[in-house]
């Protein structure tokens, strides 16, 4: 396999007022009454059982591509960031240092994508990334997180969503797509509000902030499709969960109650949603849990699923299939979360016509290394991130040496990973989503 | 509620030919109907960039080049969110406010339908706007709209201190508070959600955040002493005037009153609690298990529980009966004092109770057809859409809207002509 190339990059250490201004206002006392509040009141049975039951046995290692291409560095294993953190945490009862506090931040925040690859791989099926959630959770009652993120966990606080959208600007957004997209599809409708509707689509902020052209594309699919659906004009429409990754659940509580209330109130069926992996496991998992769902009160239904039913029942007319050979990354919340591994084939192999694989792949699939809120940490952590991520690069590599020109991600997040990743490791190869795809081929009005 | 005895509980049946619209108009939006079911309208597309809104065959004088979110008030009238020129504002009954903005949405309308209020922004500032005229005070952002009771008061969260991207703790110092008629409190808080306005029109109580883990309940800008691991908003008892809020404690919810503790249980979750007419009830939606759903009236729960959710909690007039949606899987149910129907529906709406105490209907759906539903019995007319049935003052009639053919039907039914 060839060796990527880097670019040369400095490495400019750039602090972050988040970690600095947060551990600079800690004492002594107060992280041990949090850190054993947390343990104790919040944690419980299961942490206890993974800190007793693991054996130290490193096969987990090299299913973290941290680990695996920081050249098999033992502090970038699971273990290694468990041992770093919570481990010490809990060994020496909650006495440690503001510090450490800000270094166990760092750690938790930035070097682990709680994308659960390790959890594949251990006898014992200790789930490393629950084990670093709890310590975002400590940094958060503790006041010790990345700026960045912290950030878009406030945004979600007040507008609930990730991007500090207002309340006219998302209508407003919307609107004006809709007038854009009559242009093309005379007639297309962006329906807002309609109660009784048979699918709420549900998108990430980023959408109507930067990518607009996104919800154009939903909604020439859902029109060419004949789809029955609708979009909320009030908060709730956002499905996307930074404070999920931040340890604010009282905050991602709030926001995932105001989506599925927002589904409930509409009367839809199900709610689908487009092409992200964090937020699918912040609906589909965390956040309605949090709220005593033990399931999502109204039916999540991943862009995966919904344009593989689509497909499968010939619902979108397609011209031709898309030429240029794709490879296929596997987003982790939705395949290792959610079981739409083939599901995602069957949609690649119904739109394209070549479809190389990378390996690993499906649940085995290395995280894009953006996952887990470690991306929207944001740019003093960029570097590490990406040369954090070499496998991921020869995998792309891989791929491409095989002859593909095209990475699907149906992932908004992996997006962003892989473009960094591409960048740094000078790979030529197109990112697309799936939607961009049907976009493009499917059969539109003269 | 408009006085329902003015309307006609005589006439049998009455029909506009919606179906036909289409063929005046490049395309017709969903249709709403009125309260009293006189009227039926939607939006409809008369050319590139221009819309009216067509009611019962009529349109308006003017045209608009957009127009959204056509909701008919309580006293009937038709309002619409309209657009001309880039500015928009409140269109009733075709005539647009003199006043226009960069921005409205979320209409509000008080229970006798005099009242309409719509969120504003006006080149970058918000405020509310109460029958046309704003809040003199505009902020930087505004969230979680309320109105009173009586409809004559506005309240909302608002921005009173400007933060940068990225700029943390200054956010963290407390940006937010809320106003009522564009007067804000004095007390900033990280966050201010949910909120509401008492029956005097005096206070104003809202949810907050004064750090990022402490939450309580802000009364006129004075937060309860005691703060909580999380809150949901807020109600006034009608008779006492007091503040009743679901809040966190040790990962468990309960109610709360005037910040100390009024349930002595502790659920799952705690939310949508509501007082009975008469104020003698205190009724909310629980979850007495991980992952089970239902209503608790003064604390006891319901011994049914129900899988995925309960919604739509309703009093009777006279405070004696509740009924409630509950979803299981797929299935959606109607719940009334504890009993659930045998049938259950693919979707259902906010049932409704006579004022006889005799009946709860609902709006329900199987298969993608609309129809209504009485003391669990279905009602033989499969619809193309249907709205929510009302009951005449003695509760022994039903008015129904549907559309049926093609045809928008208003129809006045002796209740027993569904329940047999
Ligand atoms: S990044 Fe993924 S593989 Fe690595 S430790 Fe975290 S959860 Fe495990
Ligand atoms: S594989 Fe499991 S038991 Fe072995 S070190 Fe990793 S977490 Fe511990
Ligand atoms: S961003 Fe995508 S690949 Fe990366 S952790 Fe999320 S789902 Fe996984």
């Amino acid at each position: 396999m060839a060796e990527p190339a880097k670019k040369q990059e400095q490495e400019v250490k750039m602090t972050d007022e988040g970690l600095e201004v947060g551990a600079s206002r800690l004492t002594e006392d107060k992280i041990e009454k949090v850190i054993n509040q947390v343990l104790k009141a919040e944690t419980g049975a299961r942490l206890k059982t993974y800190v007793d039951t693991c054996v130290h046995c490193g096969l987990c290692s090299e299913a973290c591509h941290f680990y695996m291409s920081n050249d098999k560095d033992p502090k970038w294993s699971p273990v290694g960031k468990v041992k770093q953190t919570i481990w010490e945490m809990i060994n020496k009862k909650g006495k440690v240092t503001p510090e450490f506090i800000k270094r166990a931040s760092e750690i938790a925040s930035t070097e682990c994508n709680l994308c659960r690859r390790c959890l594949q791989f251990c006898p014992f099926g200790i789930d490393i990334a629950y084990l670093i959630a709890t310590v975002r959770r400590i940094c958060h009652k503790l006041g010790v997180t990345p700026r960045y993120i912290q950030d878009t966990a406030h945004s979600h606080s007040v507008t609930m969503n990730q991007m500090w959208v207002k309340g006219d600007e998302w209508p407003d957004t919307l609107q004006w797509q809709e007038e854009e997209a009559r242009g093309e599809f005379p007639g297309l409708r962006i329906p807002l509000e309609k109660e009784g509707a048979d699918v709420m689509y549900s998108v990430i902020a980023p959408e109507p902030k930067f990518q607009a052209q996104l919800i154009y594309q939903a909604a020439a699919i859902m029109n060419v499709a004949g789809v029955d659906w609708t979009m909320p004009a009030d908060m709730g429409w956002d499905n996307s969960d930074m404070a999920m990754f931040t340890g604010d659940n009282e905050i991602m509580g709030r926001v995932k109650r105001a989506h599925f209330e927002t589904a409930a109130r509409l009367r839809v069926k199900r709610i689908v949603m487009g092409e992200c992996g964090h937020a699918f496991r912040s609906v589909y998992d965390t956040g309605n849990r949090w709220l005593g769902w033990s399931r999502p009160a109204i039916p999540i239904v991943h862009a995966i699923d919904f344009y593989y039913e689509l497909l499968r029942d010939n619902k979108i007319p397609i011209k031709e299939k898309f030429k240029d050979p794709v490879t296929l990354h596997d987003p982790c919340n939705v395949i290792r979360g959610g079981g739409l591994m083939e599901k995602s084939r069957f949609v690649a192999n119904a739109l394209c016509e070549t479809v190389v694989e990378m390996h690993p792949n499906r649940e085995y699939n290395y995280c894009c290394a953006a996952g887990g809120g470690v991306i929207n940490c944001g740019p003093p952590y960029k570097l590490k991130r990406v040369k954090g991520n070499r496998v991921k690069a020869e995998q792309l590599m891989d791929a491409r040496a095989r002859g593909a020109k095209v990475i699907i991600s149906p992932c908004h997040n992996c997006h962003s990973g892989l473009k960094d990743i591409k960048n740094y490791y000078d790979i030529h190869m197109d990112i697309k989503f799936f939607g961009d795809i049907i976009y493009k081929i499917m059969e539109k009005p003269e | 509620m408009a006085d329902q005895n003015k309307w006609d509980w005589e006439i049998k049946e009455k029909k506009v030919p919606i179906g036909e619209w289409k063929e005046h108009f490049e395309w017709v939006e969903e249709p709403y109907a009125s309260p009293d079911g006189e009227k039926v309208a939607a939006v409809v597309n008369i050319g590139e960039g221009e819309f009216n809104v067509c009611i019962n065959g009529e349109t308006w004088e003017n045209p608009f080049e957009k127009i959204w979110y056509v909701r008919f008030s309580p006293d009937g009238r038709l309002t619409a969110l309209v657009s001309d020129t880039g500015e928009w504002t409140v269109a009733v009954d075709g005539v647009p406010w003199e006043n226009k903005f960069g921005y409205v949405w979320n209409t509000m309308f008080g229970p006798n339908g005099k009242n309409i209020a719509v969120a504003a922004q006006q080149d970058g500032e918000y405020c509310m706007v109460l029958n046309g005229e704003p809040w003199e005070e505009k902020f930087q952002n505004m969230t979680y709209f309320a109105m009173s009771q009586d409809g004559t008061k506005t309240a909302a969260a608002v921005q009173v201190e400007g933060f940068g991207e990225g700029e943390i703790h200054k956010f963290q110092q407390g940006c937010f508070t809320a106003a009522m008629d564009g007067q804000a409190w004095d007390n900033r808080f990280v966050n201010v959600w949910n909120m509401a306005i008492s029956p005097d029109n005096t206070k104003l109580a809202a949810e907050v955040r004064v750090n990022l883990y402490d939450y309580t309940i802000a009364v006129n800008g004075v937060p309860w002493e005691k703060t909580f691991g999380c809150v949901w908003q807020p109600i006034f008892n009608p008779k006492s005037g007091s503040v009743i809020a679901p809040v966190r404690v040790s990962g468990k919810w309960t109610l709360a009153e005037n910040g100390k503790f009024l349930w002595d249980g502790r659920f799952f979750q705690v939310w949508h609690q509501m007082f009975s007419p008469n104020g003698e009830k205190l009724a909310a939606i629980v979850a007495p298990k991980y992952g089970r759903w239902t209503v608790a009236v003064n604390g006891q729960p319901w011994t049914a529980t129900f899988s995925d959710m309960v919604t739509d909690m309703v009093f009777s007039q006279d405070s004696s009966r509740i009924a409630a949606l509950a979803k299981e899987g797929e299935q959606w149910k109607v719940v009334a004092d504890g009993s659930v129907w045998s049938n259950v529906f693919d979707m259902a709406w906010k049932p409704a109770i006579s004022s006889n105490n005799k009946y709860v209907a609902a709006k329900v759906e199987k298969k993608g057809k609309y129809t209504i539903a009485v003391n669990d019995r279905i009602w033989s007319k499969e619809c193309e859409a249907a709205w929510d049935p009302i009951f005449n003052s003695n509760g022994d009639k039903i008015l129904l809207r549907t559309v049926e053919n093609g045809q928008y039907v208003r129809r006045v039914l002796p209740v027993t002509e569904i329940t047999g």
